[in-house]
């Protein structure tokens, strides 16, 4: 479903001298509903990884595939097409700011154009998997940290996407919030939805007994089916 | 499709209604970009007006020797009508020229005194307006080479030859001047309109990475902020408009002295058609076109 192969991403410097090489070399493959974890310390690449599924950034070299189109070479107006097939989570959210919680969520269908009632009928029905009916109408600022995290989830998904990317979602939680963040993203698994969830929650991954890729200064250290939190 | 665009509309109309501070500000600036384009518009017409009272001025008299008959005149005036470099004859017979002329010296009791030693003193004349300064000369060299030339006593072209020119030279640089000087403000004008949509949309760049992120299309992004540029037009197209009528009804009789007998308000009605299709593509054509260019930039994620 998703492959890397040998991907670099290589970043400069806003005054253009320094070379940062975020990802180097980087190979594995991801196949229908699976769930995998990505660990690494703070920059060691887990968040330009999923960035380059997203096709937010480009490979600087390497090819990556998503259900057979090469991500590298997609041309920036197909990019939609893509990103419907992925519900992403954003660790900073990024919900928007002049909508509610419900048009947050509603905004994804009524993107992909969606009927009304397919809308009204499913993002009460999200709402309440994620436990926030009642906050329906209160907008992100009105949200706790947590609340909005769900709301993310919601809104990821809300279309059925085939993969959910979670860039470490608990990273802003309390240890309650963040392990109900998990059950619900194990949840989404257990229906099919492909997961990949970056972070380095060393509790949460020894708890979760799924594959674990390990990232180390851009470089794929470990791929483990049955992984740990090894730094 | 038909969904997505009545979303589209809904988003642009929800969101113009929702940052009613900023989107004021942006309906202020473009008021303000209308008024300026309008004013051009009329002052163009005034302009224009002025010039052509000031080169009304702009002519050649041909007297006439006084044993011409007005049958002769009559025909030669019809010649020169028939000219095309010509846009004028007027005749003045002998008897209006000297109605005329007492009319001016009747306050001079020796002038009037001298005219009543002769039996009518004055020349009949034709007085010729040419379109262009450049034309006399031709117009001239026309009547002394031909048929007519044994009517004419005198042209007073190499008299008046400095003075048509220089009114000529002068309207001419001023239709020149305020065609250069109304294109520069236009374009100053229509940046800093531009520069206000852009930053209002600065504001929102972040919105539109997200939708981009989330799997929204680059019309779907895009047409909220145009449909939110042409409301802010369309609104201060209105208000410019009845702005404008009103100032030019309450002042445009104050202000007529200045304007030399041009009036404003039946010039605004009368063009009034042509004014509001300015104001509109002036007005909604920089909402529209500033709304898309300035998310181009955000687009591209």
């Amino acid at each position: 479903m998703i492959s890397f192969k040998e991907v670099s991403k290589t970043f400069f410097t806003r005054a253009g001298h320094k070379q940062i090489i975020a990802l180097n070399g980087v190979s594995f493959e991801i196949k229908p509903a699976e769930f995998v974890s990505i660990v690494g310390k703070s920059g060691a690449g887990k968040t330009t990884l999923l960035k380059l599924i997203l096709a937010e950034e480009r490979p600087t070299r390497g090819e990556i595939f998503f259900n057979g189109d090469n991500l590298g070479k997609i041309k920036t107006a197909k990019l939609p097409r893509i990103r419907r097939k992925i519900g992403t989570v954003f660790q900073d959210y990024k919900l928007l700011p002049s909508k509610t919680a419900y048009e947050n969520i509603a905004y994804i269908l009524e993107a992909v154009g969606a009927e009304e009632n397919e809308i009204l009928r499913n993002v009460p029905e999200v709402l309440g998997i994620v436990g926030l009916e009642s906050r329906a109408q209160n907008f992100p600022e009105e949200l706790s940290a947590g609340e909005r995290q769900r709301i993310a989830i919601a809104r990821a998904l809300i279309h059925r996407p085939k993969v959910i990317l979670a860039d470490e979602p608990t990273g802003n939680l309390d240890p309650y919030c963040a392990l109900d963040i998990i059950k619900l993203l194990l949840k989404i698994n257990e229906i099919g939805t492909t997961v990949i969830l970056s972070t380095h929650d060393k509790e949460i991954i020894n708890r979760l007994g799924k594959r674990v890729l390990t990232l180390e200064q851009g470089a794929l250290v470990r791929d483990e089916e049955r992984g740990h939190f090894i730094l | 499709m038909l969904t997505s665009l009545k979303r589209i509309i809904y988003f642009g109309w929800k969101d113009f209604y929702s940052s009613l501070g900023l989107s004021l500000a942006t309906c202020f600036i473009l008021v303000i970009v209308i008024f300026l384009i309008t004013s051009l518009f009329l002052l163009k017409g005034l302009s224009e007006h002025l010039i052509a009272s000031v080169r009304e001025k702009a002519d050649i008299t041909i007297f006439l020797k006084g044993d011409s008959s007005e049958e002769d005149i009559l025909k030669l005036k019809e010649e020169l009508v028939k000219m095309p470099e010509v846009k004028e004859v007027e005749y003045v017979s002998k008897e209006q020229a000297l109605e005329k002329f007492t009319k001016e010296h009747k306050d001079e009791p020796e002038i009037m005194r001298a005219l009543g030693l002769f039996d009518n003193p004055l020349w009949s004349s034709l007085n010729i307006k040419a379109f262009e300064a450049a034309q006399y000369p031709s117009l001239v060299s026309f009547l002394e080479n031909s048929s007519p030339s044994n009517l004419i006593a005198e042209v007073d072209y190499p008299q008046r030859k400095l003075l048509i020119e220089q009114i000529f030279g002068i309207t001419e640089m001023v239709k020149r001047a305020g065609i250069i000087i109304s294109f520069i403000l236009a374009v100053i004008a229509i940046l800093v309109a531009f520069n206000t949509v852009r930053l209002a949309i600065y504001n929102s760049r972040e919105e539109i990475k997200i939708q981009r992120l989330v799997g929204a299309s680059n019309w779907f992004i895009r047409g909220p902020f145009i449909v939110q540029g042409a409301i802010a037009g369309f609104f201060s197209v209105v208000f410019s408009l009845f702005m404008i009528l009103g100032i030019i009804y309450f002042l445009g009789p104050k202000i007529g002295f200045f304007l030399s007998g041009f009036n404003l308000l039946s010039y605004f009605l009368a063009n009034l058609g042509t004014i509001a299709l300015i104001q509109l593509a002036t007005g909604v054509g920089i909402g529209v076109i500033s709304s898309y260019i300035a998310t181009r930039k955000y687009l591209d994620v």
